[in-house]
């Protein structure tokens, strides 16, 4: 654990991007197998146990402190609303041991000593976890509490573990990235295969890492002749992986969430599909005509994980596919996106089922023209216009170069929801008053707050998440796991020095919940700033 | 019998003496703990102090009427019995011992009970009534060893120094700085360079014949001097002026009791927290109210809320002054 415990203090202090990724890289190099395959779940925000196996909720870590340092435990409450983080306050609570037991390594701990207590009688679980107390000096005592606490919130992102394990074993991110994708368990057989260089069978049964947009925030004419430009509509709805691999049928969203029996009638389609494909397109409402239904009509279906008749009929869905990743087991991805893009027209015309189509190309002889389309968007129910180099390949994440979004109305940002405090009035009991913060560099920084856009259903929901996740607190604002990300809409943005952020928006309102978004693709404030007046 | 100390508006009060003690108000007649600013203000009529302290009150409040005492000799004040005994906070810092009609009250100011190169030991004084300061009043707060932390503080120089970068260090400029002085130089021979604010206590301190690692005025150095390597100590104050830019690498750590919680260092985008304080953490606190035999305590500033109810659960009749009094460390 000395190891891990070492890592984390190198990353927990706010030196760049850079010395994190070097010790990142040095810890996997160095690290046990065992060992660094637990460091790795932790570090992209797995937990321990979790909600089936427990091993000690935050009721009775409290309740264990408050006995072994003797100290009441109205003063435990003190102490942790000083702290604003239960794992820290357990460790600062008791001295050091006069003499650290010897190093038990992170996974020898977690393996040994925890899992095999999870759910068990209190007593058994109290006796390990007082033992760990008494035996661990400052740094590992307080890293051991966050193993039971629940994330380690450190600054590090998914996508520096993936270099620096990248780097450390010397495989392409992009393979690291999707052999990550998914579910999987933390062994030394795992961190094998993941960072192994010779083909793993599970390779072939993963989706492949999304390739995803860059805001386009210059004039078009930036990215040379639209002769060298595919454009397309872009859609508002749900980006999705649909793969038939010999008669498997999974679709993925780019949460990483299996949507298997969400949407039946899509897997109905693919099912039918002439020859075994990876498709890369988007889930939309759509009843009949010519436009999507809007995002909200979507948004009843995400939540049924086996819809009835009546959902079905309601909201009935549709994918708009734009990529072919692969075609009968061959990986297209290095062919230029002009090619993919052929042979998915082909493969989907002769397929003939509008469940499955392919988006369509928007022609446009002048980047003019393109501008002119653009202005429409609204009457067609899109976003804008997708850009999308005809010579480039499927990358992975986001790069820019080779797509971009160029939406229609700029004034909308993704953000992260990072506090929340009580309302007023009718709200007075509620968390209805909500910061909202964008990312700069590997940070989260407030950018706007918002008390409206919510109706009282996910107003309630919201509450309840917000009081199940708060990680401190600041009198009455509660600080909030990162994790919810909100679309926010507002008039303008102004540069504004009283702001931390530097920016400053107008009126702004939450104008949906995006629960298909993971937190680490919400907007950067760089994008906010570069609309300031 | 009455109290031999009350709070009024512009500070504590002894009636039988007519004094008051650290007043933040001008008053005819004050006695003063120690030279931070929020204890020893100007426009008092006359300054009774610690002796050892006087060249700091003289430094912060310029020429006034003091009075300098030795510790533990008694004056009188009115019909008071007045000594002052070192607090062991910084260099010059007093408790005050109030004696009247056989009624012992004890006055802490600012306190620590950890060892301190630069300044006399906290000495227990028996007494009737304790009034404590309570800056760090949780359990959370429990002090390191400071010769330990010097080490950390050496070793990060040494980082730093392999990287190009200067190792800036922000403590106040008063007590803090001299005390990192004093407890490096037994770990390392490497002057420090010095933010001007922190020079002029640091001289002082070098009258006053502590010991302490050698150290240079960053000003003196020649413009566009390069700092690489170098541990430079400056207030925290500092922080974000001018005068930090021209360390163009450089790496920056908060030598502070409040760096005790990840939090306050994060918050506040330090790359160091180094858990060094001149006040005293909770076991001291209770220890210290223990150990004087008070059998009522008032706390004046800090987790004062913590602390009294925890006394008072104990069995000791707590209280409390709201003062003026404030957090740094």
């Amino acid at each position: 654990m000395r190891r891990f415990a070492d890592l984390f203090t190198r990353l927990d202090r706010s030196t760049g991007t850079g010395d994190k990724r070097a010790a990142l890289v040095a810890y996997f190099r160095d690290a046990p197998p065992a060992d660094a395959a637990w460091a790795l779940w932790l570090l992209s925000g797995g937990k321990i146990g979790g909600s089936r196996a427990r091993i000690a909720s935050s009721g009775e870590l409290r309740a264990w402190i408050a006995e072994e340092s003797a100290t009441p435990s109205w003063l435990v409450d003190d102490s942790y609303d000083a702290v604003g983080d239960l794992a820290e306050t357990l460790a600062l609570l008791l001295d050091d041991p006069a003499t650290p037991a010897p190093d038990l390594p992170l996974h020898a701990w977690i393996e040994r000593r925890l899992l095999p207590v999870a759910n068990a009688d209190a007593a058994s679980r109290r006796a390990v976890v007082v033992a760990a107390w008494r035996s661990l000096a400052f740094a590992e005592r307080f890293l051991f509490n966050k193993l039971l606490t629940g994330a380690l919130r450190v600054g590090v992102s998914r996508g520096l573990v993936q270099q620096a394990l990248a780097e450390a074993s010397g495989v392409d991110i992009a393979l690291i990235a999707q052999r990550m994708l998914g579910e999987w368990t933390p062994s030394a057989a795992f961190l094998q295969r993941l960072t192994s260089r010779e083909a793993q069978p599970g390779d072939a049964a993963s989706p492949y890492p999304f390739f995803l947009a860059s805001p386009l925030e210059s004039e078009p004419d930036a990215l040379g002749p639209i002769a060298d430009w595919l454009l397309e509509w872009k859609w508002d709805g749900i980006r999705l992986q649909l793969i038939r691999r010999a008669g498997d049928i999974a679709l993925w969203s780019r949460g990483e969430e299996r949507l298997d029996g969400r949407f039946p009638e899509i897997e109905a389609a693919l099912a039918t599909l002439p020859r075994d494909a990876v498709l890369d397109g988007e889930l939309l409402g759509w009843r009949d005509g010519d436009a999507p239904l809007p995002f909200t009509a979507l948004q009843t279906r995400i939540q049924r994980r086996k819809p009835g008749a009546k959902t079905l009929a309601d909201t009935p869905v549709r994918v708009l596919a734009y990529d072919l990743l692969e075609l009968d087991g061959d990986d297209l991805r290095a062919h230029p996106l002009e090619a993919r893009r052929a042979l998915l027209e082909d493969l989907l015309e002769r397929h003939g089922d509008p469940r499955i189509a392919v988006s369509p190309r928007v022609e446009a002889a002048t980047w003019a023209d393109a501008a002119g389309l653009r202005a429409g968007s609204r009457a067609r129910g899109v976003e804008g216009l997708m850009l999308k180099r005809r010579a480039a390949p499927y990358q992975h994440g986001r790069k820019r170069g080779d797509w971009w979004k160029w939406k229609i109305d700029p004034l909308t940002i993704d953000a992260v929801l990072l506090y929340a405090q009580a309302g007023h009035g009718r709200r007075s009991t509620l968390y209805t008053d909500y910061t909202f913060g964008l990312w700069d560099g590997d940070a989260l920084v407030p950018v706007a707050k918002a008390y409206s856009g919510l109706d009282d259903r996910e107003i309630l929901k919201l509450d309840a998440w917000i009081r199940a996740h708060t990680t401190e607190r600041f009198g009455p604002v509660r600080a909030v796991a990162h994790e919810q990300v909100f679309e926010l809409g507002f008039e303008a943005v102004n540069r504004s020095s009283r702001h931390k952020s530097g920016i400053a928006v107008r009126f702004p309102r939450i104008l949906r919940w995006r629960h298909d978004k993971p937190m680490q693709e919400a907007d950067r404030l760089d994008a906010l700033k570069a609309l300031a007046r | 019998m009455t109290d031999l100390i009350v709070l009024r508006p512009e500070g504590l009060y002894c009636p039988a003496g007519d004094f008051h003690i650290d007043p933040w108000r001008p008053v005819p007649r004050a006695v003063i703990t120690h030279g931070h600013g929020d204890h020893a203000r100007t426009g008092m009529g006359e300054y009774h102090a610690a002796a050892p302290g006087l060249p700091i009150l003289q430094w912060r409040l310029g020429a006034q009427a003091y009075h300098p005492h030795a510790y533990g000799d008694a004056f009188a004040l009115g019909d008071a019995r007045v000594s002052l005994h070192p607090a062991g906070h910084v260099l010059g810092s007093a408790q005050v011992r109030i004696e009247v009609d056989g009624e012992v009250w004890v006055a802490s100011g600012d306190y620590k009970r950890q060892h301190d190169p630069t300044c006399a030991p906290f000495e227990v004084v028996p007494c009737d009534v304790f009034i404590t300061e309570a800056t760090f009043g949780l359990p959370i707060y429990r002090w390191p060893d400071t010769a330990e932390v010097a080490r950390d503080i050496v070793a990060w120089r040494e980082e730093c120094a392999a990287r190009g970068e200067t190792a800036i260090l922000y403590c106040y400029a008063l007590g803090k700085a001299q005390r990192l002085l004093a407890e490096l130089a037994a770990h390392t021979d490497r002057p420090a360079f010095l933010h001007g604010a922190i020079d002029t206590g640091t001289t002082i301190y070098r009258d006053a014949g502590i010991p302490m690692l050698g150290t240079r005025r960053v000003a003196d150095e020649a413009r566009g001097g390069d700092f690489a390597g170098e541990l430079v100590l400056a207030p925290p104050s500092a922080a974000g002026s001018p005068w930090i830019r021209r360390f163009r690498k450089a790496q920056q750590g908060f030598a502070s009791g409040w760096m005790r919680i990840r939090g306050n260092r994060r918050r506040r985008n330090y790359d160091r927290g180094f858990v060094v304080s001149d006040h005293a953490d909770w076991p001291a606190l209770l220890r210290t109210v223990r150990e004087t035999g008070a059998r009522r305590v008032i706390a004046t500033h800090g987790a004062t809320d913590a602390l009294v109810r925890a006394l008072n659960d104990a069995g000791i009749a707590t209280g409390v002054f709201r003062t003026d009094y404030g957090g740094d460390d």
